[in-house]
């Protein structure tokens, strides 16, 4: 087999690796954004600020401990115990299903039934007010968080492509795992959603509230729900790029990756979200391998715009969102 | 006059029982339009009452207070003749109230059973994790409620078009899909909001029957708004007729029908 071939082989490996990421910061949007027809602009600074808490509660930070010692002249930092990584998750777990109901019970609840672009400025400052909030909790070093996730090279793929190939791919198995988890988290929500009552009641809110109403169901119950499951991929997704590069601040930037991945896949669709990030991680890194060279690199940072930009003008609903039919 | 706690029997034959909701002294306003003035009337066990009024009536928004869409600034609404407290709409439909709407409110993303299904939601009990690992009242509950689902699918002939989504029905269809998400709840009382509007002969015939059907195999209470003269008098028991927010008339069809005020409103009168 060509050397060409194999190695653009591994990119497109490593490619779809970097989509399960995008994807499931896509999926929280999705989420909230079917529910409530808000476009979540905070999911990416949920997934920060979930991170940060996660990392706070394992290492026992003190929270706010810098406005604590400013205050008082104190000069605590830590507990001094550690949490063990399953309690830890659960804990945050708990922090963001508080998040989601002051989300719910002071903002939003007071701006039902405003213009889509209210309820999105309205996001908008809370992703900001939620980044200053996470820098005073936690301070805003970057910090390094371990959940007991595998990582480093597979080292079974890479001895079999050897002797395949006589070239040894390299995957991660951190991308293996989260690849495994998203999965997961995928079937896991499709089946939550279509099955369960509290899904059936998530998709009759979704799809109209005054009926879903008729039928006995609080929407802000389900508003709440829906926040908090948007928290629960947050933190998967915190987790994940966390324990791959760090947990820093310019993790709510990968925010800014899930909307061409939105464009592409619809803004309504769960698989869409899933497609969407493989198709803009296979493409950018397929791109960059094979275009990168001739125009000088670095195309990884507008590729995934510019195939959005394309999909807006030939396919606007995305490949699996709901068309818009206007009957006349 | 009508006895509370005894019912009557009506033309045909039918018992109709005791009061189940009464409304007393409601006065509703928008800022200074009062579009509901002081009106008390009874719904009783069994019956099917009818809500008639010329436009702008306020027929629509006395709907809306009963099934808590609308909050009275006056007067009291007894739900088994208990007070009830000021309510959110689901907890009036968690009481057992269900609605139909005159434009409609259907979830246009789902097919015909999905939706029929949602009007199930609050029989639902078991937990999350019971339902996760479908055991037990789970399991039950969904055999159960599907069964009735599609009992109420059977009767209102709809099993042709149970897959079907329902954004692709006929207008007609969709009113009757309606109908049975609110009746597979099993309600004490079903508020029909213009069931007939915008139909066509047919279609008002085969609704009217159903309506009958209804309330003849499950006893439903039922209270409904129409705009139809010649169907309200054939299927009501009882009519309340209302004007400008006023109520100008109560009692069987034909007292409607002999009523000085209802036929003034409906026909017009020279005001000088």
């Amino acid at each position: 087999m060509p050397e060409q071939l194999v190695f653009a082989m591994e990119v497109f490996l490593n490619g779809l690796m970097a989509g399960v990421l995008y994807a499931l910061v896509a999926l929280g949007f999705v989420l909230i954004f079917k529910a409530s027809g808000i476009f979540n602009y905070a999911q990416g600074v949920m997934a920060l600020f979930s991170a940060l808490t996660l990392v706070g509660i394992m290492e026992g930070q003190v929270p706010f401990s810098h406005i604590i010692n400013a205050v008082f002249g104190t000069e605590i930092h830590h507990f001094g115990w550690h949490v063990p990584a399953l309690l830890a998750i659960l804990i945050t777990m708990a922090v963001m299903v508080l998040f989601a109901w002051i989300v719910q019970r002071y903002i939003f609840r007071h701006l039902v039934g405003q213009e889509p672009i209210i309820l999105f400025m309205a996001t908008i400052g809370l992703a900001y007010f939620l980044e200053g909030v996470g820098d005073l909790m936690w301070g805003s070093e970057i910090k390094k968080l371990d959940v007991g996730l595998p990582q480093g090279i597979n080292d079974w793929i890479d001895l079999t492509t050897y002797n395949i190939f006589d070239y040894g791919f390299f995957i991660d198995n951190l991308d293996i795992v989260a690849t495994v988890i998203a999965a997961l988290l995928v079937a896991a929500l499709v089946i939550f959603s279509q099955y369960s009552k509290e899904g059936r009641a998530m998709r009759a809110v979704a799809d109209d509230h005054q009926a879903a109403l008729s039928v006995g169901v609080s929407l802000n119950f389900i508003w709440i729900m829906v926040w908090s499951v948007a928290g629960f991929v947050a933190l998967v997704a915190g987790i994940m790029w966390g324990t791959k590069s760090g947990v820093q601040f310019s993790l709510s930037l990968i925010a800014l990756k899930a909307l061409p991945v939105l464009m592409l896949g619809g803004f309504t669709s769960i698989p869409g979200a899933i497609v969407g990030g493989l198709i803009i991680g296979v493409g950018e890194k397929l791109f960059e391998f094979a275009i990168g060279p001739m125009v000088g690199g670095a195309t990884e940072n507008w590729f995934a715009y510019v195939l959005a930009l394309i999909f807006l003008v030939f396919r606007p609903q995305g490949l699996f969102g709901e068309k818009i039919i206007e009957r006349v | 006059m009508l006895d509370n706690a005894e019912g009557y029997v009506t033309e045909d034959g039918r018992k109709i029982g005791g009061v189940v909701m009464e409304m007393k002294n409601i006065t509703l306003r928008f800022g200074g339009v009062v579009a509901i003035k002081d009106i008390s009337f009874d719904i009783r066990q069994g019956e099917i009452r009818a809500i008639i009024g010329p436009n702008g009536a306020g027929k629509s928004s006395m709907l809306n207070v009963i099934s808590g869409f609308y909050v009275p600034q006056e007067g009291q609404v007894l739900f088994k003749g208990e007070p009830r407290p000021q309510m959110k709409p689901y907890e009036v439909a968690q009481q057992g109230i269900a609605r139909t709407f005159q434009n409609i409110a259907l979830f246009e993303g789902m097919t015909v059973l999905d939706n029929v299904m949602t009007g199930r939601l609050n029989k639902m009990n078991s937990g999350l994790l019971s339902q996760a690992i479908w055991k037990g009242k789970a399991e039950r509950e969904e055999v159960e409620n599907r069964e009735k689902a599609e009992n109420i699918i059977d009767f209102l002939e709809i099993q042709h078009i149970r897959k079907t989504p329902v954004a692709r029905l006929p207008y007609g269809l969709k009113k009757r899909v309606e109908l049975a998400r609110a009746l597979v709840s099993e309600p004490s009382i079903l508020l029909l909001d213009e069931p007939m509007a915008g139909m066509n002969v047919e279609e008002k015939e085969d609704m009217s029957r159903f309506i009958l059907d209804v309330n003849d195999e499950f006893g439903t209470t039922i209270a409904l708004i129409e705009h139809d003269m010649g169907v309200v008098m054939d299927l009501s028991d009882r009519v309340v007729v209302m004007d400008y927010g006023k109520k100008i008339g109560d009692g069987t069809p034909n007292d409607i029908r002999n009523n000085q005020a209802v036929i003034d409103a409906y026909l017009g009168v020279a005001h000088d």
